[in-house]
Formats: C-alpha cells, sequence, structure tokens
C-alpha cells in the first residue's frame, strides 16, 4: 500500500485506536505510541494485520524503570515491518502489582521476552502460558534491572569443601563498592556552553587570527 | 479361559516392548550444545516430543553493569556478548550512542567500520559453518576453518592489539587508524580466501554424509520465522529477503555492492548454505572496502566526545584538560531513547538506550537475534529424532554471550 510518512503514520494509528492511545511522539527518526495498558493486545493485532502497517515482526520486549514515577515501570515493545521497511516503538505504563496483558498469543516469540522482563523488572504478564524465570540462577529472588537492586547482588555462591556442594552465601565484598562520581560541579560538559565559550562559535567581528571558526 | 490368555501374554508383550516417555537433560555441559545450554528434552523413544532450553547460566548481568558505566566504559561489554564477531557488537553500540548525540563518524571510519564488521562476518561463519560440520559428524572443516579464523584475528590484533575482545570501536570513530601495511595483508588474504571457501564448499555441499544430516531437517516456515522474531540467516534461508545491510543501511554500507543469498527450503542444509555464501559476499565487501577507503581522520575531532592524540596532550593544555575529563567523566549523552540495529552475522543485533543526559546510559537493553533463535528450539525440534536436535542446535548459530548477556 502507501508508504505514509511517519507523522502520517501516527496520525493514521491515533485515528484507528481512538482513546486507547495516550500519546505519539517522533524523535531521533523514531515513532513512539504510549498506548493504555487495556489496549496492547488489540492494538498489536491491528498493527500486525492492517495493511497500511503490516507489523509482522516483533523484534523486542524490554521494560524500562522509572522509581520516581507511580506507575514505575515501561514496558516497551519494537515492532518491525519488512513490507515497509520500518520499525515502531509501543510503550505501555505499569507498577509492580498491575499486570500487562501478555502478547504470547499474538506473536510467539514475545514468550521469552516477556519471561525474561518478569525475571528482570518482576512486571506481571497475564495469561502468559509459562511465565517462569529465564535467565537468573534457580531459586533467585528479586529483579535484578530495577534501580534499588543494588549492582553486587546479595548472595554468591562458591563450592564448600567440607558439604561437597555449592553453597549460597551473602555477598561479601573484600574491597568497598566503588561507586565513583566524576560528574563534575560545576557541569562544565553538561551544560554545553562554558562563560567565554560563545566566542568561539560568535561570528566574527573582526578579522581575529586567533579564533576558531 | 485360553483367549483370555493369549491376550494377558500379548498385553503384558506389548508392555514390555512399550517405550516410556521420558526426560532426558541435555548439557549444560555438552560439546554440541555449542556453550552453556541446558536442554530438557521429553522424548518418546527417540523422538523429541518437547525441547524447553534452559538459558541463563552464562548470565553476567551486562545490562546491569553498563548502567554504572560511562558510556566509554560499556563498550567491552558488547564484545563479551558475542565473542565470536565482536566488533558487529560494538557497532550496534556506537551507532546508537551516535544517534543520541546527533554526530556521525568521519567517512574512513566508517570504511574502516564496515571493513571489520565484515571480517566479524566471516569470524562468525567460518565458526558456525565448521563446528556445525563437526557436530554432525565432519572434523575436517573445523580444523581447516580454525586455521583462517585465526589468520582473521590476527588482522584484529593488529588493529587494535586483542584477537577476541577488541574495543576497538568508539563513538564517533575508531580507536586508531590502521596501521602502515594492514591494508594490504587484508588485500592478500581476501585474495586467496575464495579458494578456501572452494575448498570448504567441496567438502560440504555435496557430501552424503552431511545432506543426510540437514536436508529437511528443522524445517522453518516463512510464516513462523516471522512470527518467531527470527532475523539475519535464520530469516533469509526460510526465503525472506531482508538484510538490514540492504534495507536500513548504516555506515557505508550504502556505498557497497553485495548481494544477499536467500534460502528457498528453511531447513538446516538452507542455513548452511547462506551462511557459505555470505562469506563470499563479505570478501566482497572487504575488497571494496580497502578499495575506496579515502585518506582522513579516524574519529571526530569534537574533543568533547573523541579524545585528542596523544601527542597533542604534550603540547596543549586544553587537550590535557578534555583527555582528563573524558576519561573521568566521559561525555555526556543528551536525554532521549533510541533503538538502533545492525545486521550482526547471527541476525538482527539490536541496542535500545536510553539515555538521561548524564554520562552513563540510563538503560541499555540489548537484543541479541540469537535469543529468539534459540526460542524457536521447541517448534522446530517438535517430531525430530534426538541427533536432530544436535544438528538444528548448530545450524541456529548460537553463542551464549550474547543469548545470556
Amino acid at each position: 500500500m502507501s508508504e505514509l510518512s511517519l507523522p502520517a503514520l501516527a496520525d493514521q494509528i491515533t485515528s484507528l485506536l481512538g482513546d486507547q492511545v495516550v500519546r505519539t511522539e517522533i524523535k531521533l527518526g523514531e515513532l513512539t505510541v504510549v498506548l493504555v495498558r487495556d489496549g496492547l493486545v488489540p492494538a498489536l493485532i491491528m498493527l500486525r494485520g492492517h495493511p497500511d502497517f503490516q507489523f509482522r515482526q516483533l523484534m523486542d520486549i524490554t521494560a524500562v524503570d522509572f522509581p520516581e514515577r507511580a506507575e514505575r515501570f515501561e514496558v516497551v515493545y519494537h515492532l518491525l515491518s519488512l513490507k515497509f521497511n520500518r520499525r515502531i516503538r509501543i510503550k505501555v505504563m505499569t507498577d509492580e502489582d498491575t499486570p500487562v496483558a501478555s502478547v504470547t498469543g499474538v506473536f510467539s516469540t514475545a514468550n521469552w521476552f516477556e519471561r525474561e522482563v518478569w525475571d528482570m523488572f518482576g512486571v506481571f504478564f497475564a495469561e502468559h502460558p509459562d511465565l517462569r524465570r529465564l535467565l537468573t540462577d534457580y531459586g533467585f529472588d528479586g529483579h535484578p534491572l530495577r534501580k534499588e537492586f543494588p549492582m553486587t547482588g546479595f548472595v554468591e555462591v562458591r563450592y564448600d569443601d567440607e558439604q561437597k556442594r555449592v553453597v549460597y552465601e551473602p555477598v561479601r565484598l573484600t574491597q568497598d563498592f566503588r561507586a565513583f562520581d566524576f560528574l563534575s560541579p560545576w557541569d562544565g560538559m553538561a551544560r554545553g556552553v562554558l562563560p567565554g565559550d560563545e566566542k568561539a562559535t560568535a561570528p566574527q567581528a573582526g578579522g581575529n587570527p586567533g579564533s576558531k571558526a | 479361559m485360553a483367549t483370555t490368555g493369549i491376550t494377558t501374554a500379548a498385553a503384558e508383550a506389548e508392555a514390555e516392548f512399550r517405550i516410556k516417555p521420558y526426560t532426558i537433560n541435555f548439557g549444560p555441559q555438552h560439546p554440541a550444545a555449542h556453550g552453556v545450554l541446558r536442554l530438557v528434552l521429553e522424548m518418546d523413544g527417540e523422538v523429541v516430543k518437547r525441547a524447553d532450553p534452559h538459558i541463563g547460566l552464562l548470565h553476567r548481568g551486562t545490562e546491569k553493569l553498563i548502567e554504572y558505566k560511562t558510556y566509554l566504559q560499556a563498550m567491552p561489554y558488547f564484545d563479551r556478548l558475542d565473542y565470536v564477531a565482536p566488533m558487529n557488537q560494538e557497532h550496534a553500540f556506537v551507532l546508537a550512542t551516535e544517534k543520541l548525540l546527533g554526530v556521525t563518524a568521519p567517512l574512513r571510519a566508517q570504511y574502516i567500520r564496515v571493513l571489520y564488521a565484515e571480517i566479524g562476518r566471516i569470524l562468525n561463519h567460518l565458526l558456525s559453518v565448521t563446528t556445525y560440520a563437526l557436530d554432525v559428524g565432519a572434523i575436517t572443516p573445523s580444523l581447516w576453518g580454525f586455521e583462517e579464523r585465526e589468520k582473521l584475528m590476527e588482522f584484529y590484533e593488529r588493529v587494535c592489539g586483542a584477537r577476541l575482545h577488541a574495543n576497538y570501536f568508539r563513538t564517533g570513530g575508531v580507536n586508531l587508524d590502521l596501521p602502515a601495511g594492514l591494508a594490504d595483508d587484508i588485500w592478500e588474504y581476501t585474495e586467496q580466501f575464495p579458494k578456501f571457501l572452494d575448498d570448504l564448499e567441496n567438502l560440504l555441499s555435496e557430501n552424503r554424509i552431511f545432506k543426510q544430516r540437514t536436508v529437511d531437517i528443522g524445517v522453518v516456515s516463512r510464516e513462523q520465522a516471522l512470527d518467531w522474531g527470527f532475523s539475519g540467516p535464520m530469516l533469509r534461508a526460510s526465503g525472506v529477503a531482508w538484510d538490514l545491510r540492504k534495507s536500513q543501511p548504516y555506515d557505508v554500507y550504502d556505498r557497497m555492492e553485495f548481494d544477499v543469498p536467500i534460502g528457498l527450503t528453511g531447513d538446516c542444509y538452507a542455513r548452511y548454505l547462506v551462511r557459505t555464501l555470505e562469506m563470499v559476499q563479505s570478501n566482497k565487501i572487504i575488497r571494496q572496502c580497502l578499495k575506496e577507503m579515502p585518506e582522513g581522520p579516524v574519529r571526530l575531532a569534537d574533543n568533547k566526545i573523541a579524545p585528542p592524540f596523544r601527542g597533542e596532550m604534550k603540547r596543549s593544555m586544553e587537550a590535557l584538560i578534555h583527555h582528563f575529563k573524558l576519561f573521568t567523566e566521559g561525555f555526556h549523552v543528551p536525554a532521549g531513547e533510541t533503538y538502533t540495529a545492525v545486521e550482526a552475522p547471527k541476525g538482527e543485533f539490536g541496542v535500545y538506550l536510553v539515555a538521561n543526559g548524564s554520562n552513563k546510559p540510563y538503560r541499555c537493553k540489548i537484543r541479541a537475534p540469537g535469543f529468539a533463535h534459540l526460542q524457536g528450539m521447541d517448534f522446530m525440534s517438535r517430531g525430530h529424532m534426538l541427533a536432530d536436535a544436535v544438528a538444528i542446535i548448530g545450524s541456529m548459530d548460537i553463542v551464549f554471550g550474547e543469548i545470556d548477556r
């Protein structure tokens, strides 16, 4: 069908999904559509099947943790349309307790990706066929990619020669965990222009031989 | 009475020969598991009923570690994902960072990156094809292939000092220019490499045993490949003409002339063929890169992102400060998010990078192609014999560094 430009695509998705869309945003040439949580599965079915979109592949599901927000997790879906050579990012928000509908019925590949998000963030997926932990150890406790989870973890393993087996112990650091904060107090690199730096880019008034263009 | 006696005897005989379904544990330490795959197989006799891969035995928390590192310090983690083709992973990360920063690398640097990405592709396919042959019973190809890989890894070593964990690509270019004479040596290598490929193909492509083990094994239809999120050779072997180097070209891939081999049957043999033919194309791209590579800088002149050269630092105070700031604080990336994918040898390798304006990534999700492929193990091996399960794992080109992250 027709090749839609990104803003046109965003408009068409908004008009088709109506109030399921919270907002759309185009940044760096990438389209993000934020949906209400309940509208996720019908929206993905529509995006997969609609002849103007044909997002036939789900490339990735992940989450991002923003602990300061009321609904702290953004669950992010990346779809790819081979037909139109286009990507789209779908987001829904959730918190620790509210489940997100599983999309395994729409894309089979969602199975492991959702298991991984459950494992790493503790986002619960409703009606997932097999929501076990995926990457962490058997019997692991906690969700490592949450921001409050310490990088060192809580337990470590070693082989105990007396018990002849691997044992779990609380993490013991021989050296304190070093979290260097190199951010400079005067924000030299963050703010961009330091006092005096504007001379470098200012239009040259006179023929000043020493100044950089 | 007599009839009942006969039926009981028959039932007993049948019970004696009936095979009970059972589960076997394949791996995590098994030479054909390509690393630390633990596969729980539910068997009916010798036929696989269900395969449940348990992964995560090599999980190192890369994504968590990256959140605690500056953008520059995060780079080496990418070598350790798919350690068979390290630079292709770095490529995705530098492209994502560059996109957020809104910079592009100098032309020469882009050529060098493409050159090394293609060397990485050959490195990967050489390992994948030859160890695959090993899985299904041929030892010679792996002996030959590893010798060739060693030569290519020497090119890695000469450019960055390490055979495996290169850490060579940088945001805004590459770390150093090619040393004198390296381009000529790579050129020389590409002249004899097709001969090696022919030899390899002579060993395998028409080999009766190899074909018996691979043809019509693990067939993936076009629909299944799309549904399961397959990419790279796994997708192309099922007849989908899709290559990110062609469809969403990055760096100088839009200038490269190459063909994309497409398989027709979607079985293990098609995947083998696609990989073998891709090596021919990679060789072609490498030659074109070397031929067209312009002179010029290999990293950005902007010292807020790329470090100044050592020589400058001896004389310029400004350069010294920049160097110090870059290697302690690192550069700041403006807030934003991007999903940037490259065509890694195994498929679409994507980096979903969320920046919050500080010197460290807020979140860095790594989308590994092998992760989606291994997930397909269950439907691909169902109804096949146990020995075919090994052939299927081999044809998926699994490396656990990237799957477990």
